[in-house]
């Protein structure tokens, strides 16, 4: 499957289109209480629990800046290689919606928290930078239910003034396989610093992507339309072709784009013009007179900075250089910081190579199966350690340990301890697998025979016999090895 | 006994701390006075089964050691109070009962003063005459057809009437202190963070600030010391340590330089005024004070950028009142849009709703580097003129207002004019300053005007002292004859 150049165009009548993608994340903030009050942030809870009267905009209530939140969007601005601006303000953009309690939300509009950064994407066809635009905090709004009551709608306010941040991407991205990587490396990258949780079942992440088309070798971009809210990624990649096909149906037919709003339908798989620019929203930003300007000092930012884990390009890196792991494998084995924690514990205890080709093998494809994540796998690092020394040493064969892998898996035994229990201990004794073969050899004198005037393929019949005789257990190797010797003989 | 509501709020305080009076019989005079004075229309609710319940209990185990024991105390219906209503003057909150307790009432409450009612003001404080309130304009008890000022304006009309003895209101623009010069009474505007906010429904957020209203200097110095403080609820609260400004207050103003800014003196200003500044300023020099011009040439741009700025944040301040989540709802509308519509229609008065319209234009794009932006560095501007003064004077003086208390009706229909009230209030707010507004003469109507005293940041003491001084060698009487009664 890997590509070795990127060639994602969309083919026009005429003309040979680039898509142009540039993304806005919400990323939910991973913290105990809101941004600007101190009720909890936990998924699911009851409708309503968890709304101060801050949060319901009471009169006379005032915003007070959570610090950990700070902190978090800190964090994260490091961890996206991005300048931590030491002052930031807080904005107030205002609309009217009925989960909107305040009548408008506070965000961050001219000067954002954090600045311009970067995030390195590995794609088949080499590593690519994408660039950061900004970071910016701002208040999540509640939620609308329209369909509880045919006349009513409801309002769920557990939502309303949790901290989001707000990740745009610079227009770097060209293809829905980027925008996968893309969110993929900002979800890792948010989960090593226990910034965002990056559920997106649970909204933790989602997104306003911005497409457009231009002509293969323009200089300048088409014009842009954004899709509000989609919160997959397989739906913002359906949502980008389906958009680019769009325009360029559209500019195919001498037509011009209209710069609008759009929502992807999921269910009919097509986006649809929500509002066009003309009918844009003029929130009238200006600067939350609650809230003085947000000062940061240098100090913070450096203690912050000491204080971050090794985040996944450095990791990555290092496993390359001590582990002796392909770019591609150590990109597997750092993408989650349970998976990287797990193949340590394994590569300390064992083969490092074959660690690695085991766990991205039968370990993942066992954890695919049962829908687990790595930290609840039913075999421990250390015994899978084991059991990939024991295929290292030569005592149990390859097939063999895919046995006594599906037996860890139902028991979660120590592999040694099922080796020796079943008497799966491979055959390495070459006396006695001599022994074994000659038995064979003569049983098949036939065969041995029709092998020496020239039908080779006989080599595997006899391995096979070898095999079904030893109960599977008969080193492979060494079979090979003396069943040569002695058929030359 | 029923000369005692026309003392002071120290002298009650002295009355209560040496037993000869209990708080219980206090309360039962303002409260007999208050329901024989309700053509005034100060009072938008009372509580008096409430007040006299908490002097009982008072009166019962009295702590004498606070700072307002057992005092009963009407405030400005813009403080959110527990369990009782806090309409701000608007239909919209018409009936609204907070569950909780604004931060400056809370301190009052800690100090041993105990809650009367809830006073009149006009509509989300936007008012300088309290004729934009929806329960109805409030009468100065200075003569039947006069206003008494605004948006404090009941709070001021219940003090010179004797219905509290002190009270509390809020100063966006000059809604203490003008009030307090329409009626004769003291008001203090302190520095702009020196008072929480929280828990008053906002008008302004960058200008709102609470203060004392009261009878005497020495009453104003009590009661600041007792609401104010820091309040880590309020992101724009100042972090500082309380001070004693009752027990600092002190008479010797000697060699204190005092600024007669030139800008002040504006066109068509009535000769009265003009007079009483300078009687002002004759009282200080005798009292040792040195009498120093200055100048702060971006006066005349203080209420433009007021009236800018202050609609801006409003428009958005009132954006919560929805008629979703608390207030009132228009029973009207077949869908959420027309719901507010109908709802802010029919819940907001013409004041509100002008303001509303003026902040979201000078917010709208297109408009707001023109309107807002430009008036934000004004503001900078305005700020810089007292800075820089500051350095040369302690204090600045100036009139309170351009005239004394005008007619009920007199100017509800020329907006303009009604703006213009705030003249020399506004800069103050602008520059998040502390200012006092102190009696000082009556002009030939026998209304009552007042002096401002602006001060330095966190300078409270400062003006405190001189507005003292002033006080006790300024013999002004209020001409109050109960005609009402």
């Amino acid at each position: 499957m890997s590509k070795d150049k990127f060639d994602y165009f969309i083919k026009g009548e005429r003309n040979k289109y680039e898509v142009i993608i540039g993304l806005e994340v919400h990323a939910q903030v991973s913290s105990k209480s809101k941004l600007f009050s101190g009720s909890a942030t936990k998924f699911g809870a009851e409708p309503n629990s968890q709304v101060s009267l801050i949060d319901s905009a009471f009169p006379g209530m005032l915003p007070v800046i959570n610090k950990e939140c700070i902190n978090q969007a800190i964090r994260t601005g490091l961890g996206l290689n991005a300048k931590i601006n030491n002052n930031s303000v807080f904005d107030r953009k205002n609309y009217f919606y009925a989960d909107l309690p305040q009548g408008y939300q506070i965000s961050q509009y001219k000067n954002p928290i954090v600045g311009e950064g970067k995030v390195l994407l590995d794609m088949p066809y080499g590593s690519k930078e994408i660039g950061i635009e900004r970071l910016h905090l701002e208040q999540d709004a509640g939620k609308s239910i329209h369909d509880m009551d045919p006349s009513s709608t409801y309002v769920d306010l557990n939502r309303s003034g949790i901290a989001l941040m707000e990740i745009v991407s610079k227009p770097d991205l060209r293809s829905p396989e980027e925008v996968n990587a893309y969110i993929k490396k900002l979800r890792t990258i948010m989960r090593y610093l226990g910034t965002c949780d990056g559920n997106m079942q649970e909204g933790s992440l989602r997104a306003d992507v911005n497409v457009s088309v231009r002509q293969l070798g323009d200089k300048k971009f088409g014009t842009r339309c954004e899709i509000k809210n989609v919160n997959s990624i397989k739906f913002m990649q359906m949502a980008i072709e389906y958009e680019a096909k769009r325009q360029v149906e559209l500019l195919d037919e001498g037509k011009k784009i209209e710069q609008e709003t759009r929502l992807f339908d999921t269910k009919k798989n097509e986006t649809r013009s929500m509002r066009s620019k003309e009918n844009a929203h003029d929130y009238r930003y200006f600067p939350d007179p609650d809230l003085l300007p947000l000062k940061i000092e240098q100090k913070l930012i450096d203690d912050l900075k000491k204080s971050l884990p090794e985040l996944p390009d450095n990791k990555k890196e290092r496993f390359m250089r001590d582990y002796g792991l392909n770019s591609y494998e150590a990109n597997v084995l750092v993408s989650e910081k349970e998976i990287s924690n797990y193949y340590e514990e394994v590569a300390k205890l064992s083969d490092k190579k074959l660690a690695a080709t085991w766990m991205m093998g039968d370990l993942f494809a066992m954890l695919n199966d049962k829908g687990l994540n790595i930290s609840k796998s039913p075999i421990s690092a250390k015994n899978f350690a084991e059991l990939v020394q024991s295929i290292k040493t030569g005592e149990i064969s390859g097939r063999i340990a895919k046995e006594v892998f599906e037996l860890m898996v139902e028991s979660g035994d120590n592999p040694k301890k099922i080796i020796e229990s079943k008497g799966m201990k491979q055959q390495s004794d070459p006396k006695e697998l001599e022994k074994i073969i000659n038995e064979i050899l003569t049983k098949n004198k036939d065969k041995v025979d029709q092998y020496k005037s020239g039908k080779e393929k006989l080599f595997g019949f006899f391995v096979g016999q070898v095999m079904k005789k030893s109960g599977g257990k008969a080193n492979p190797q060494l079979t090979n090895e003396i069943l040569k010797k002695l058929l030359k003989g | 006994m029923s000369e005692v509501v026309n003392k002071n709020l120290s002298e009650i305080i002295e009355l209560i701390k040496k037993k000869e009076i209990k708080s219980e019989e206090l309360t039962n005079l303002y409260i007999d006075r208050a329901n024989k004075s309700k053509k005034l229309n100060s009072y938008i609710t009372t509580c008096f089964e409430y007040t006299t319940q908490k002097a009982k209990e008072f009166d019962k185990k009295p702590n004498f050691n606070s700072l307002l024991p057992g005092v009963p105390l009407a405030v400005k219906d813009l403080f959110c109070t527990n369990g009782f209503k806090t309409t701000a003057g608007s239909k919209m909150l018409e009936n609204f009962v907070p569950k909780y307790e604004s931060t400056v009432t809370e301190n009052l409450w800690k100090e041993g003063a105990i809650l009367l009612g809830k006073l009149n003001c006009d509509e989300y404080a936007m008012g300088s005459s309290n004729e934009t309130s929806y329960f109805g304009n409030v009468i100065n008890p200075i003569a039947r057809d006069t206003v008494p000022g605004g948006s404090s304006g009941g709070s001021a009309s219940a003090l010179a009437a004797d219905l509290t003895p002190a009270t509390i209101g809020t100063d966006t623009g000059g809604s203490i202190r003008q009030p307090a010069s329409f009626t004769g009474t003291v008001g203090l505007k302190p520095t702009y963070g020196l008072c929480s906010r929280w828990g008053i429904v906002a008008f302004a957020s960058s200008l709102d600030q609470a203060g004392p209203m009261t009878k005497s200097v020495k009453d104003c110095s009590i009661m600041l010391e007792a609401m104010a403080g820091f309040d880590k609820k309020d992101s724009t609260s100042i972090d500082k340590k309380k001070e004693n400004y009752s027990k600092n207050l002190k008479t010797n103003i000697k060699g204190i330089k005092i600024g007669i800014p030139k800008e002040y003196r504006v066109e068509k200003m009535p000769k009265e005024i003009d007079e009483l500044w300078n009687k002002g300023k004759s009282i200080l020099k005798d009292l040792g004070a040195d009498i120093v011009d200055i100048s702060l040439p971006h006066t005349k741009y203080a209420l433009p950028t007021y009236y800018i700025v202050a609609p801006a944040e409003a428009s958005s301040n009132l954006a919560r009142y929805d008629g979703v989540k608390y207030g009132y709802r228009s029973s009207r509308g077949n869908d959420l849009i027309e719901m507010y519509e109908n709802t802010r229609s029919e819940g907001f008065g013409d004041e509100v709703k002008r303001r509303i319209l003026i902040g979201t234009y000078v917010l709208s794009s297109g408009y707001y580097d023109a309107y807002y932006l430009k008036a934000q560095k004004v503001r900078q501007l305005i700020k810089k003129d007292f800075d820089e003064n500051f350095g040369k004077v302690d204090a600045i003086l100036t009139p309170s207002t351009p005239s004394s208390a005008f007619k009920i009706g007199e100017k509800t229909d020329n907006p303009i004019s009604m703006y213009l009230n705030d003249i020399f209030t506004v800069p103050v707010n602008l520059a998040g300053l502390p200012a006092i507004s102190i009696p000082a003469g009556l002009d030939k109507k026998g209304y009552p005007l007042g002096l401002q005293l602006i001060g330095k940041t966190l300078d409270e003491q400062n003006i405190l002292n001189v507005a003292y001084a002033f006080e006790k060698n300024c013999n002004f009487k209020n001409e109050i004859k109960n005609w009402w009664l």
